[in-house]
């Protein structure tokens, strides 16, 4: 019986998420379509559990439903309080969203099962691959070794393309204030006292879980932020002197960090990114470390949307005068 | 107990494809945000139920994610100004 | 059967109820702050529930302890969001339903 309950599930749930992908891109209202998004994140995370991923799925869990979520909500917040009015995509890009949409996803379909049937069969994948050189990595769980280790250089490069994303908004223009009028609310204050004590002990536990569980610096980075988010919602803000060169540093030190853990491979006559034996655990500890910090700041810069002056607060406090624009 | 458990994070889901009607019918951005509230919680409820099911506890980690993170987005929404009714919603929410 | 598999059992098929009424609610009750009740009834009791009947299950004190903190900060985030939402909802002018629409 267990077989078919389960397989029903399995066939509810991808039915559910096309349902939630297409509506989100063809809603009529843009709020309705950040709100069915979040959904479909949280959906996402349970099937990357059905599918055996739990890294995968703690890293959709926070970032998905977590971040992108207050990202999304606090963009459209800020798109809709300049635009003075509610926003909706015209009904002409919904139909080409949908029917370009549609194209690209049989393309893609058509060409991984087309791909599919010509990969060689290699019995159990790269699992036991891996496992045969677990314990030369350092770490004793297979996701980070792959991550950190054998294919360190993906995650190098995703490091940078956040660092990236991060330079490119603060490009476009400088930090707005993030709240548009105080939120003054002594239940959410109380919440946040209990709330980022456990935030930061569940990142730190994420973070040591990575080495031998599901976890790792990603996850243990997206509970930070959220952890950061909850402090700006109450209104927190960095001091200006913080937010100069304190703040840059920051950011880059976790890319910077693993760049220098990547070079020192071809500075003792390795490759790139090939660690000196006895020295990979600590590498990788200091190196997760570090990256959790960055892209926690990081995550955070992508939902305060904006560059710091170094004049004022970072990000600029809510003006008195925004009370007004309510009525 | 495995399929007690399997049966009902099936049933967990139904109220959850059930509750997206609500996203659609509004009328009011909160009705929206609560709904993707309970969404959160009910998922905790699945993560649990699967864990105990398919007897692997590290699906646990995940619903404590969900749980932590499960007021933040809402907490985004409260901070926003609500942008004016359009006029379909008014007469949604005087019609409901 | 194992008294143990029969309380879980009951606590289990207990919480399926609470669950639906906070999806019956959410599509039924007339306006948001109903809503809001029906959500917290999932919350609480329908989580609570699953919870004690997971707990019973487990193998160690650990494990329940971990069911438990997930349960007690669903129901943190739960109270403190559905305040908040009523909070935001009552400041946008939505007026309670008074039961004369």
């Amino acid at each position: 019986m267990t077989p078919g309950l389960l397989l029903l599930f399995d066939l509810l749930l991808p039915a559910v998420l096309l349902w939630l992908a297409w509506r989100s891109l063809t809603s009529s209202d843009l709020f309705r379509a950040v709100i069915l998004f979040i959904a479909f994140s949280l959906l996402l995370a349970l099937a990357w559990v059905r599918m055996e991923a739990p890294d995968v799925a703690l890293a959709e869990a926070a970032i998905g439903a977590g971040v992108t979520g207050a990202l999304l909500l606090v963009a459209l917040a800020r798109i809709e309080s300049a635009a003075g009015r509610r926003l909706s995509p015209s009904a002409r890009w919904r139909s080409a969203a949908l029917v370009l949409t549609g194209t690209a996803l049989l393309a893609a379909a058509a060409g991984l099962l087309w791909s599919l049937r010509l990969l060689p069969t290699m019995p159990g994948g790269l699992g036991p691959l891996v496992d045969r050189h677990l314990a030369e990595s350092g770490v004793d769980h297979p996701v980070t070794a792959v991550l950190l280790n054998f294919r360190g250089y993906d995650t190098l490069l995703e490091v940078g393309v956040l660092l990236l994303a991060a330079i490119a908004i603060w490009c476009l223009d400088e930090a707005v204030p993030f709240l548009q009028q105080p939120l003054e609310s002594q239940l959410l204050t109380g919440f946040n006292r209990m709330m980022l004590p456990i935030l930061l002990l569940s990142s730190g536990y994420l973070l040591w879980l990575g080495s031998h569980a599901p976890g790792g610096a990603f996850q243990a980075a997206s509970l930070l932020a959220a952890g950061m988010l909850l402090a700006l919602f109450s209104g927190a803000s960095l001091p200006a002197q913080w937010s100069g060169l304190p703040l840059r540093l920051l950011l880059v030190l976790g890319f910077f960090a693993f760049l220098a853990a990547a070079i020192i491979g071809p500075l003792t006559g390795r490759a790139l990114l090939h660690y000196p034996p006895a020295w990979e655990k600590p590498l990788i500890l200091l190196v997760e470390w570090l990256l959790t910090l960055s892209i926690a700041l990081i995550l955070t810069a992508a939902v305060i949307g904006g560059r710091p002056t170094g004049s004022r607060l970072y990000p600029p406090p809510s003006s008195p005068s925004a009370e007004g624009r309510r009525q | 107990m495995t399929e007690l458990c399997a049966g009902l994070a099936l049933f967990l889901l139904v109220t959850i494809v059930l509750g997206l009607i609500r996203i659609r019918r509004g009328p009011s951005d909160a009705d929206r945000m609560l709904s993707a509230q309970l969404f959160g919680t009910t998922g905790v409820a699945i993560l649990l139920l699967l864990g105990q099911a398919t007897d692997r506890s590290f699906w646990w980690d995940v619903a404590l994610v969900f749980a932590l993170l499960s007021a933040v987005t809402a907490i985004a929404f409260v901070s926003r100004t609500e942008p004016a009714e359009t006029a379909q919603e008014q007469r949604d929410e005087h019609g409901s | 059967m194992d008294p143990r598999d029969i309380l879980s059992i009951v606590f289990l098929l207990a919480a399926a109820p609470f669950f639906l009424a906070g999806t019956i609610g959410l599509l039924r009750f007339p306006d948001v702050f109903c809503r809001l009740h029906a959500l917290t009834k999932a919350d609480n009791l329908g989580l609570g529930l699953i919870v004690i009947g997971l707990a019973l299950q487990a193998d160690t004190w650990l494990q329940s302890a971990r069911l438990l903190l997930i349960w007690l900060l669903v129901m943190l985030s739960g109270a403190t969001v559905a305040h908040l939402i009523a909070r935001t909802a009552l400041r946008a002018g939505r007026k309670p339903w008074s039961g004369r629409s």
